[in-house]
């Protein structure tokens, strides 16, 4: 019977370790005097936001003495906890979320809508900057989040390579970039490097072009309409970069992390990289911070009808209120509490992001040139992302066919407008019927 | 048995093959593992240029690689101790006993294998949900909501090969227990455990092995305190950068003890499994 | 748990009336006890979930609904009608990615099975470093799923990756530089795909091949010989019926495995999988994870189901047959 009793005794262990070892998830998570808060990556590690984030905190607690307790989400499992928590209601009290998910979300009702009551609790809407606050949700209702660091796209460009080959300024028209990438496309080194293998990313800048060519992707009422003229030209001409013009490497197709462009860039092998402001991460890469300089995305030099002057997607990340918060007070607080120009000014400055509001931008730290021209894209020249609840559908759709263009480009296959159309008619119909 | 010359020759083909196939990628981890980031992001090169040890040193920090390796260790040990505990009651029952039901026990069994896990991914989250709110019993985001559902993961073949392997021991023995005074339970403990350690062996490496690798569902299922190796290894691919050199350096550490525990049950393995699946 | 786990209790003293009812009633009721705890919770983990996953097959749930199933509206066989069609550009995609995954499965799970066949018939015969061999095969098996892929998305890159640099650097057998070829998008995705697939499974394959050989009594071998069979014609005679049970197990496994494999196309091509390497499952996710659309996911999960179900059906009943045969 040895066995038999070394096996109770076995069990009685595991059944005692694994009780002791269920403590998380508190009960009184929701007391007044606490809050969750989901923090999505934003630094070189989760670590690191942690140690960003923690001195906010503390400050708060100190303020109010609600101690908020913090999690932070890597981007691969954000989307499902949300969804895990949006379905069963048992989720955090205040969280972040890539501003492109806003109207998706919003479709859920999980989010606290930001009523003009709501908003004038944290301060008013005023304080925040334009363009931001039309990322946060469809148009003709209230928010579902408010803005928290605001992002937006330029065309970084290798110094160093341009003054070697002669080139005075950036490119400001599409036409200059083709030629300006001709001349620096030569053995081992491409004028320009694109994530073109990351279906995210392609579908920001068929957004972004599609704008320059006058595309709408959704029709006023919310219907999809992706293969419009105007949108095939507009993905004909991000995929010549490759096909034609020949100015990417091809091997970019099958680029699914920015690190690989960034890395690109800063080993001289790609002599400029459209992204969103990256200065530490180029730094991280081996970045010769001196040669680094930044423009905005070009314009058309001979813009078609109906194209808008576009240069940029509002990126950036929002906060948003989970409905089912038992503390919204509380919650509403510590918005309010990271909205604030002290906190904008400190947490942005760490990210390298832009504050959303707009009495931030007199601290010193965003005086930069560089800074300045994505403070002057996001004000000026940005469109949020489609604000419909299929958006993210929209991203993944179109996204897809754009790695899939480029990877018939990378074969040898050739991708015309017919092909394209063809793709985004699919596209189309999926999105409708899924709908 | 003699064997003609074309055998150690093809001997010496296929395996030679199947040592570069397996030691390959082993060696561009261990290789990339002791480059600095910036190295193994450039051109692939056999021999580090640059060796360092650093990517060994950071990963400890990079994310709580600890914290996940012992919530995994919990998890998966856990699991494995339930799964073939279970397992070992359901196959004997199988294996000695004639009952209704006996076939659409096996069936249904087998055809949980078949549901894809995402989808049932999301009712079985807000069942644990559900079972949270009106029992106080937290499942969700707790080792134990993991620990169950992986055991499940693992049940239904680890009985399969349990319920072979017991067949496979003669059941004049459980009589003989049973005239010395044992109950059928008596048999089980006395005569049928002892006589199949080395099957039950292989189930639970097996148990383990699933359980220790099961990446969506810990995803969604864990929070900060109790992320598991698994999904925790995707962190050190973040917004910013992908390191690869810590990815596979913490791949080789964890691997480490895995792979001796392994080693040393993988004689029982080998002697397990054949009973077991011979039936 | 602990109660079962306990020494059984004595059997109760034999005895006219009462206890012996009792026992009566114990020898009929001890296999569902022992059978309790493993029906319990395959219930609640798998079954239940499942049978709410059929029910959410007929519903219209989007993001719309998610929050509160309740108001989800019934979509009758709209979900299955819209899966199913053909014409439409959804049917088509889900169709395309049901081909690739029966190509994927089929040739990962031969190469899987013939590579364990070759190593364990190959390593039968005692040899000097057999057991370091033994031990070198099985790593694969006990890395995480997530740093083995994901290696194999590194070395798999096109301009700095390892296979390159082999195959056009060191051997000539592909281009260089510009011609360089492709390994995570495009045809040869697909094949990527079934490399890593391999590499995992193969050892698992290799193990319980490993393990039915050691049970092939010697003696049939010696007959074999007495009668003058050969190395090859005792592999055909003897070696491989007697592996037939383990074969039929280990397909099985395979097959199931490697169908609704998930992980390997999300670790090694992201979230969107090329579509010459579109497994059903990624698929599935896209349809339902991606876009928040549970009815439609859930109806090509049934399907899938319903498939999976008649293909083991139709395969357990014939080996089975053929077993009894034998």
């Amino acid at each position: 019977m040895r066995f038999g009793k070394l096996a109770s005794a076995l069990a009685l262990t595991l059944v005692a370790v694994t009780a002791a070892a269920c403590g998380g998830g508190d009960d009184d998570a929701n007391a007044p005097k606490k809050l969750v808060y989901w923090a999505s990556n934003q630094g070189t590690s989760l670590d690191h936001d942690k140690e960003v984030l923690q001195p906010q905190l503390d400050a708060f607690e100190k303020q109010t003495g609600i101690e908020v307790q913090l999690e932070v989400i890597g981007w691969p499992d954000l989307l499902n906890r949300i969804l895990a928590a949006t379905t069963s209601g048992a989720g955090p009290d205040v969280l972040n979320i890539g501003n492109t998910w806003s109207a998706s979300l919003q479709a859920t009702g999980a989010l606290l809508p930001f009523d003009d009551a709501t908003l004038e609790r944290i301060g008013g809407k005023g304080r925040f900057l334009g363009p931001s606050l039309a990322a946060t949700g469809a148009e003709g209702q209230p928010p579902a989040a408010v803005p928290l660091y605001g992002q937006a796209y330029g065309l970084y460009y290798n110094k160093k390579l341009f003054k070697e080959a002669g080139i005075e300024r950036p490119p400001a028209t599409w036409e200059e970039l083709i030629e300006t990438g001709k001349k620096l496309t030569k053995d081992g080194q491409w004028g320009l490097t694109l994530q073109a293998g990351q279906v995210t990313e392609n579908a920001h800048y068929a957004s972004i072009l599609g704008a320059q060519h006058g595309a709408e992707f959704f029709a006023a009422d919310g219907k999809p309409q992706l293969a419009s003229d105007q949108a095939v030209a507009a993905l004909q001409q991000y995929v010549d970069l490759m096909q034609k013009h020949k100015i990417v490497n091809p091997s970019n197709a099958e680029y699914t992390d920015t690190a690989k462009s960034l890395k690109d860039v800063a080993d001289g092998k790609a002599a400029m990289f459209m992204n969103q402001a990256a200065a530490g991460s180029f730094e991280l890469a081996g970045m010769n911070m001196d040669d680094l300089g930044v423009a905005p995305i070009p314009l058309p030099a001979n813009p078609p009808a109906g194209h808008r002057k576009v240069t940029s997607f509002v990126a950036g990340i929002n906060l948003a209120v989970f409905e089912n918060s038992k503390n919204r007070e509380g919650a509403l607080e510590f918005v309010k509490f990271l909205t604030s120009t002290p906190a904008q000014v400190e947490l942005n400055k760490t990210y390298g992001s832009l504050p959303v509001v707009n009495d931030a931008y007199s601290d010193p730290a965003f005086q930069g040139a560089d800074v300045k021209v994505f403070q002057d894209t996001l004000s000026n020249t940005a469109e949020p992302m489609p604000q419909v609840p299929q958006e993210s559908q929209f991203e993944t759709l179109v996204g897809t066919a754009m790695k899939e263009m480029f990877a018939d480009v990378a074969a040898g296959k050739p991708v015309d407008p017919a092909s394209i159309k063809s793709k985004l008619v699919q596209a189309d119909e999926q999105l409708a019927a899924g709908s | 048995m003699s064997e003609p010359r074309w055998v150690s020759w093809a001997r010496r083909l296929v395996l030679g093959f199947l040592v570069l196939f397996t030691v390959l990628p082993l060696y561009a981890m261990l290789a990339s593992s002791l480059k600095p980031l910036s190295d193994v992001q450039g051109d692939w090169h056999w021999l580090p240029t640059n060796l360092t040890f650093e990517p060994f040193i950071e990963i400890w920090s990079t994310i709580p690689l600890a914290k996940y390796f012992v919530n995994s260790l919990i998890v998966s040990g856990t699991a494995t101790v339930l799964s073939v505990t279970i397992a070992i009651f359901a196959a004997y029952a199988v294996s000695r006993f004639e009952f209704r039901g006996k076939n659409l026990f096996s069936i249904t069994v087998l055809s949980t294998q078949m549901f894809p896990g995402i989808l049932f991914l999301l009712p079985l989250f807000l069942i644990f949900v559900n079972i949270g709110n009106a029992t106080g019993i937290v499942l969700y985001g707790s080792r134990l909501g993991l620990i169950i559902t992986y055991l499940t993961f693992s049940l239904p073949f680890a009985i399969w090969m349990l319920a072979g392997y017991f067949a496979s021991i003669p059941k004049e023995l459980d009589e003989a227990a049973k005239v010395d005074g044992c109950g059928p339970l008596g048999a089980l403990i006395r005569i049928v455990i002892p006589a199949s350690t080395p099957g039950i062996v292989a189930v639970a490496i097996y148990a383990f092995m699933t359980a220790w690798g099961e990446v969506l569902f810990a995803s969604v299922m864990t929070d900060s305190d109790t992320r598991t190796l698994a999904v925790g290894l995707q962190e050190y691919s973040t917004q910013v950068d992908v390191y690869w050199n810590q990815v596979m350096a913490a791949s080789l550490v964890v691997s480490v003890p895995v792979v001796a525990g392994f080693l040393l049950l993988q004689r029982y393995l080998v002697a397990g499994l054949t009973a077991g699946a011979v039936k | 748990m602990t109660t079962l786990t306990k020494p059984a209790p004595a059997p109760a003293p034999p005895g006219p009336g009462k206890s012996a009812r009792a026992r009566v009633w114990r020898g009929m009721s001890l296999p569902y006890l022992l059978l309790l705890p493993a029906v319990v919770l395959e219930l609640l983990i798998h079954l239940v979930p499942m049978l709410v996953g059929i029910g959410m097959s007929f519903l219209k749930l989007t993001q719309f609904y998610i929050r509160n199933w309740a108001e989800a509206p019934v979509a009758g066989l709209d979900n299955y009608r819209f899966v199913l069609d053909f014409n439409a550009a959804a049917g088509r995609a889900l169709m395309s990615s049901f081909w690739v995954t029966v190509q994927y499965t089929v040739a990962s799970v031969a190469l899987a099975w013939l590579l364990g066949t070759a190593g364990a018939v190959l390593m039968q015969r005692e040899f000097r470093g057999r057991g370091g061999l033994r031990t070198l095969f099985l790593v694969p098996y006990a890395l995480p799923m997530y740093a083995a892929v994901i290696t194999w998305a590194f070395m798999f890159q096109r301009d700095t990756g390892m296979v390159n640099s082999i195959l056009g650097d060191t051997l000539g057998l592909v281009g260089t530089g510009g011609d360089a070829p492709f390994w995570l998008i495009g045809d040869n995705s697909f094949w990527s795909l079934v490399i890593v697939s391999v590499w995992r499974n193969w050892p698992f394959a290799f193990l319980i091949i490993m393990a039915g050989l050691q049970n092939i009594p010697r003696d049939l071998y010696e007959a074999a010989a007495i009668d003058g069979a050969g190395w090859w014609r005792q592999f055909r005679s003897v070696t491989q019926p007697m592996l037939r049970p383990v074969n039929q197990v280990l397909f099985l496994v395979l097959f199931l495995w490697t169908f609704n494999d998930f992980n390997t196309p999300y670790v090694l091509f992201g979230e969107s999988a090329p579509k010459e390497a579109s497994l059903i499952s990624i698929h599935i996710y896209q349809s339902s994870f991606k876009t928040w659309n549970f009815g439609l996911g859930s109806a090509m999960s049934v399907l899938l189901l319903l498939f999976l179900l008649l293909v083991t059906a139709v395969y357990l009943a014939v080996t089975s047959r053929r077993r009894t045969v034998v």
